[in-house]
């Protein structure tokens, strides 16, 4: 009888090593570029970012707000309450500036350093005017600066102003001045407060009143410098009745240390207008023992400030080690609208905390919530969500779904979802499901003529169906292609 | 008329434990074959056997699929020469649409054929002629496998799957199970229509009623892993009015 035991364990633990091989896929973007930089020494104090604020010859409401931020974190203490476990970080032993030399003039990008532009053909983002995207202007960012911005003219002429955060800083002081920090106050946690006293690059954007945007704006983040942390900011306004459509990448090296990348993202929506933000986060998630790979920790949070506003956050998070991450919503505008629709994928050890945030301060608001997540290996996936009616909120509606789907026996799912409703007149709905890939679904494939392969790709792709209809159309294709990279084995 | 299967002396066990224990079956070229015995007598792991299922483990003996052995083959290249396999729970396979799933599985059949695979559109006018046989509409298609199917929906959802696979042998795991008597000819009526000179089918079910739908040339009826008798259609009838129990004595005596 035990003999039996063991030959079936024996027999569900090769499965299981079928299905990680499939999953295990090399990352195909873990080179590095070897450029010559020019670094601040490492560590965190207020030299450091009085040094950065003057190299960026930043106004003096910038620096004021970033020595604002430094203050509050260093009184303040990592927090501790997620479902996730790593090394203490040693935020002196982190560069916080890193800079290509050959990066002098942001408007040409003959001047770049050819090793950079290549390194983002390869990434599929080439730049250069013959080969860039056709209907997606993009913001190259690399280590701490961005290397260039496309189809800014075009954009331009209809008023909409996309450019790098640094740039808008001065070009658009009042714009920023107006809108930073409003959405994600300094103060609001432990990595905000880090990523404003010292954050480095990010985009911002404009969209005026009325102008529905005729591109997809994205803004692609590479880091490259083993040593620097990346700590980018994001602020985006909606003027009334604009829209706008908004996608973010990422990718990193491959490295044995882990790389911190502590970001932030504002999005502001005034009277009826709609911002769609989109990422495929795709950071160095470590090796297969749990090595290397990026610390995300994130904050990301919409305001939908004006009435009949509506923010909708999509999410394919397949990387990082450890991710720290909960896109929000506050909902002040009566009838507003928010929405988050994730798929979190974890493997090996990698380890995912995230989830979402939808506050409901104004009446008739609604918000929606379609989490996914997948855990193979020894990895660790927990959806930590809060939805909050507040008493004046009266007629407001929330529905939730939060699947997870196991792939072995080793790896974990956790749902910790938080509801908190104060009035009578609202609703609110959560349906949640844990499933397997079942030997016996695996095995109606095979007897049907359809390879291993394929099928977890399709059971896959199935899961996430709700998910990937959000995404901007090249992008779904790209999730899904992203998803099968890492789960199909050779294809792609 | 030549042998599509053979197998001898096939024995196989999951875990330690033999399940199978020394199974002599021969099955040609348009015949219908028809397996019976009482639960647990090894007739639904022959099945699964035979369509290659890693669970368990053959031990000794062979099976033959037009003249070579297939036992190194892999599931998926056992479907792909044309064994088909319609279970007795078909599993729901939620977000993958009924029609993805058929589309890929036939594609996988035509490429070892050497037939050009079908492009959605292409394929969805040939599906469209074969939902007849079956009597399903095309709403059918799109939605998820089996998921929240009928008894009887998933049982034709897996004849319109044999009659997409130009099957060679159609093995099909008590398929008149959990059916209601209109369903149950539907499904037989399918079942007929696609039984060619050219292939076999054999039927592993309980009872005779389906018998009186689709018949048979042989009966076996399998006890404790092996095949005890094998008789004409007659000896279903037999089984109906005496129950297996008779079969033990006749054996013993």
């Amino acid at each position: 009888m035990k003999d039996k035991e063991n030959e079936n364990l024996e027999y569900l633990e090769s499965e299981d090593a079928e299905v990680l091989n499939l999953i295990s896929q090399p990352y195909k973007y873990g080179f590095s570029t070897k450029v010559e930089t020019e670094e601040f020494p490492k560590g965190i104090n207020e030299n450091i970012i009085k040094l950065i604020s003057a190299r960026k010859m930043e106004p003096e409401f910038m620096l004021n707000f970033r020595l604002r931020g430094y203050k509050i974190w260093s009184k303040m203490q990592a927090p501790e309450w997620a479902c996730l476990n790593y090394n203490k970080i040693d935020y002196n032993n982190i560069l916080y500036y890193s800079v290509p030399k050959a990066i002098k003039k942001l408007d040409s990008l003959d001047e770049v350093d050819p090793n950079i532009l290549e390194t983002f053909e390869k990434l599929g983002i080439p730049l250069t005017e013959q080969k860039r995207l056709a209907n997606v202007a993009v913001d190259a960012i690399f280590d701490s600066v961005s290397i260039g911005t496309t189809f800014r003219e075009e954009l331009s002429k209809v008023g909409v102003i996309f450019c790098p955060i640094s740039e808008a800083i001065k070009e658009y002081p009042d714009l920023v001045r107006q809108y930073l920090g409003t959405v994600v106050p300094s103060g609001d946690n432990y990595f905000a407060a880090l990523n404003s006293a010292v954050f480095s690059e990010g985009s911002f954007c404009y969209i005026p009143e009325g102008v529905t945007c005729p591109l997809e704006l994205s803004t692609y983040f590479r880091i490259n410098n083993e040593e620097s942390g990346q700590f980018e900011r994001t602020l985006i306004i909606a003027d009334k009745n604009s829209h706008v459509s908004y996608l973010e990448g990422c990718t990193a090296p491959k490295y044995d240390k882990n790389q911190l990348h502590a970001a932030i993202v504002e999005l502001v929506a005034l009277e009826k207008a709609e911002i769609k933000y989109s990422t495929v986060q795709n950071w160095y998630a470590g090796d297969n023992q749990g090595l290397g790979g990026v610390y995300n920790f994130v904050t990301k949070r919409g305001l939908c400030a004006g009435d009949s506003s509506k923010i909708s956050w999509t999410q394919v998070e397949t990387g990082s080690s450890i991710t720290w991450k909960y896109p929000s919503c506050v909902l002040v505008g009566d009838s507003s609208i928010g929405e988050f629709y994730s798929v979190a994928l974890t493997n090996n050890y990698q380890q995912a905390d995230t989830g979402t945030k939808m506050l409901h301060v104004g009446k008739k608001t609604k918000s929606r919530i379609v989490s996914k997540g997948i855990s193979a290996g020894s990895s660790k996936n927990t959806y930590r969500g809060k939805v909050q009616i507040s008493s004046k909120a009266s007629g407001s509606v929330n529905y939730s779904q939060c699947d997870s789907m196991l792939i072995g026996s080793r790896s974990q799912a956790n749902t910790y979802p938080y509801i908190q409703v104060r009035n009578s007149t609202s609703k609110v709905e959560h349906e949640a499901s844990t499933s397997k890939i079942e030997e016996e679904q695996l095995f109606y494939f095979l007897q049907r003529g359809i390879d291993f392969e394929s099928a977890i790709s399709l059971l896959i792709s199935g899961f996430c169906k709700d998910v990937f209809s959000e995404l901007p159309m090249e992008f779904a294709l790209e999730a899904d292609r992203l998803l099968s990279l890492k789960l199909e084995g050779s294809v792609g | 008329m030549s042998n599509i299967l053979e197998i001898t002396d096939l024995h196989a066990t999951i875990g330690d434990t033999p399940i199978l224990k020394g199974i002599n079956l021969t099955i040609k070229e348009g015949e219908i074959h028809a397996i019976m015995g009482k639960n647990g007598s090894g007739k639904s792991t022959l099945a699964k056997i035979i369509a290659g299922h890693e669970a368990y483990k053959v031990t000794d003996g062979d099976i033959k699929f037009n003249g070579s052995s297939i036992l190194e083959l892999a599931p998926e290249e056992r479907s792909r020469k044309g064994i088909f396999l319609g279970f007795q729970y078909p599993v729901e396979i939620p977000g993958v649409s009924n029609a993805d799933f058929l589309r890929l599985s036939c594609n996988s059949r035509r490429k070892e054929k050497g037939e050009p695979e079908m492009e959605p559109l292409e394929f969805f006018e040939y599906i469209n002629k074969k939902l007849e046989i079956v009597e399903m509409t095309p709403n059918f298609l799109n939605r998820n496998v089996n998921e929240g199917f009928s008894g009887g929906e998933k049982k034709r959802n897996e004849i319109l799957q044999m009659a997409i696979l130009d099957t060679k042998i159609a093995i099909l795991d008590e398929t008149d199970s959990g059916l209601d008597i209109d369903a149950l000819k539907i499904v037989s009526n399918g079942v007929n229509k696609l039984a060619t000179p050219l292939n076999a089918i054999v039927l592993i079910t309980h009872y005779q009623r389906l018998l009186d739908y689709i018949k048979p040339q042989f009966v076996h009826v399998m006890e404790n892993g092996r095949i005890i008798k094998t008789g004409s259609d007659q000896l279903a009838k037999e089984l109906e009015l005496n129950g297996y129990d008779w079969l033990k004595k006749d054996l013993k005596n």
